[in-house]
């Protein structure tokens, strides 16, 4: 079995006083699809939000690729939040003055890379998505299930080794649902992108490969447990 | 499913041989899940009974898997009949599921586990049927999203039991 690419241990984390996390563990190994279930308001998200880097946990560890990224510093984690990894929510949170094509540059030029260069892998990720026609338009002209797969090009453009993604058909109908889980589903195996996947849709959630479930701020891997 | 009625149907493309029409409906109508040659000539034998299919031709010297069917006027009628009913919706009352979860509670054993081991259970299905629906053709894609829809329909009834557990408690044990 391939080693563990992101370990959190022991997660605990208090929105003011209601307690979010409780000791919550997850292991993500490398190429793997892992789906985060659970009801409103169980810690799913900030779940996925502890081990992405975006918030920092009160207690407890996040490993990635055997460094603690609870303990570095914010810039630190910024630069390892663009390079490293890719982020998909349930809206496709596209920046809107910027047509699509830049919005999939976006990681890209943030990382150094030129921009006809940037556009052109922002192109063929468009194409890749089955949306290389709106790569022109503004995302307010495309439609949600569009604009979701433009989305996931922005999170694969820079190939991260893992891809978060939060509800990210939540917002979509059945048909773009799958189709976008398809999408990203072979984008991830193609280029080897384990995906963290939070969602509380059965159907979603059978395209991963391993089902957590987090209860009360408790995750649980039931099918070890079976 | 009606295996009658569905013969009938393929039957007014063209007539057909036995073995054609068990191909034909396995095929289209219950992928992975064959009809036994029995059940195929049993049906047969039942709609020529009942005048709803003929027997256009013989081929000589071969068993009476050789025999080629056509429908009749009565059969289409018959078809059209069907077709044209609403089936009765079924509430699939998870008559088994929930006698465990009340005798586990009744006996003071973990009902929680039980929930948790079916929930299991039907994601793996479910992991399995998607993966399958992926690789396969719209007809394939159609017969895995109704054994989707129906899976999430009893994930659905499991995570509501799973709230619902203490409140069941209170009312069944003694």
């Amino acid at each position: 079995m391939t080693e563990p690419l992101l370990v959190g241990t022991d997660l605990f984390k208090m929105y003011g006083t209601t307690p979010a996390l409780r000791g919550s563990s997850l292991t993500v190994r490398a190429g793997e699809i892992v789906a985060v279930m659970g009801s409103s308001g169980s810690g799913k998200s900030t779940l996925l939000h502890c081990l992405a880097g975006i918030v920092r946990p009160d207690d407890g560890t996040v490993v990635y690729a055997g460094r603690e990224i609870s303990a570095m510093s914010d810039v630190e984690r910024s630069a390892l939040r663009r390079r490293d990894f890719g982020f998909v929510f349930q809206f496709g949170q596209l920046v809107p003055e910027l047509t699509c094509v830049e919005n999939v540059a976006l990681p890209l030029r943030l990382d150094g890379v030129r921009r006809k260069e940037a556009e052109r892998r922002s192109r063929e990720w468009l194409d890749r998505l089955e949306v290389g026609d709106v790569a022109g338009k503004l995302p307010g002209q495309i439609s949600g299930g569009q604009g979701q797969r433009v989305a996931v090009a922005r999170a694969l453009v820079t190939e991260p080794k893992v891809v978060f993604a939060d509800e990210p058909t939540g917002a979509l109908d059945s048909l773009n649902g799958e189709r976008v889980m398809q999408l990203l589903g072979q984008a991830a195996r193609d280029t080897g992108a384990a995906v963290v996947l939070v969602t509380h849709e059965p159907r979603v959630a059978a395209y991963a490969d391993r089902e957590v479930v987090v209860r009360d701020g408790a995750s649980l891997d039931l099918e070890r447990v079976a | 499913m009606s295996i009658g009625h569905s013969f009938l149907g393929l039957l007014e493309g063209r007539p057909r041989h036995g073995y054609d029409l068990k191909r034909a409906y396995d095929e289209r109508f219950s992928p992975g899940r064959p009809l036994h040659h029995g059940q195929v000539y049993a049906t047969l034998s039942r709609l020529l009974k009942n005048g709803l299919v003929v027997v256009d031709g013989l081929e000589p010297g071969e068993g009476p898997e050789r025999k080629r069917y056509a429908v009749t006027d009565a059969g289409i009628t018959d078809v059209q009949e069907w077709l044209s009913q609403p089936e009765k919706p079924e509430p699939y009352l998870q008559s088994v599921l929930y006698t465990k979860v009340v005798l586990a509670l009744m006996t003071g054993r973990p009902a929680d586990e039980i929930l948790d081991v079916q929930r299991t259970e039907h994601l793996r299905l479910m992991r399995e049927v998607t993966r399958r629906k992926t690789g396969g053709d719209l007809a394939e894609q159609l017969i895995c999203d109704h054994a989707l829809f129906h899976l999430e329909a009893d994930l659905r009834w499991l995570e509501l039991t799973a709230a619902r557990l203490n409140e069941l408690a209170a009312r069944v044990r003694p």
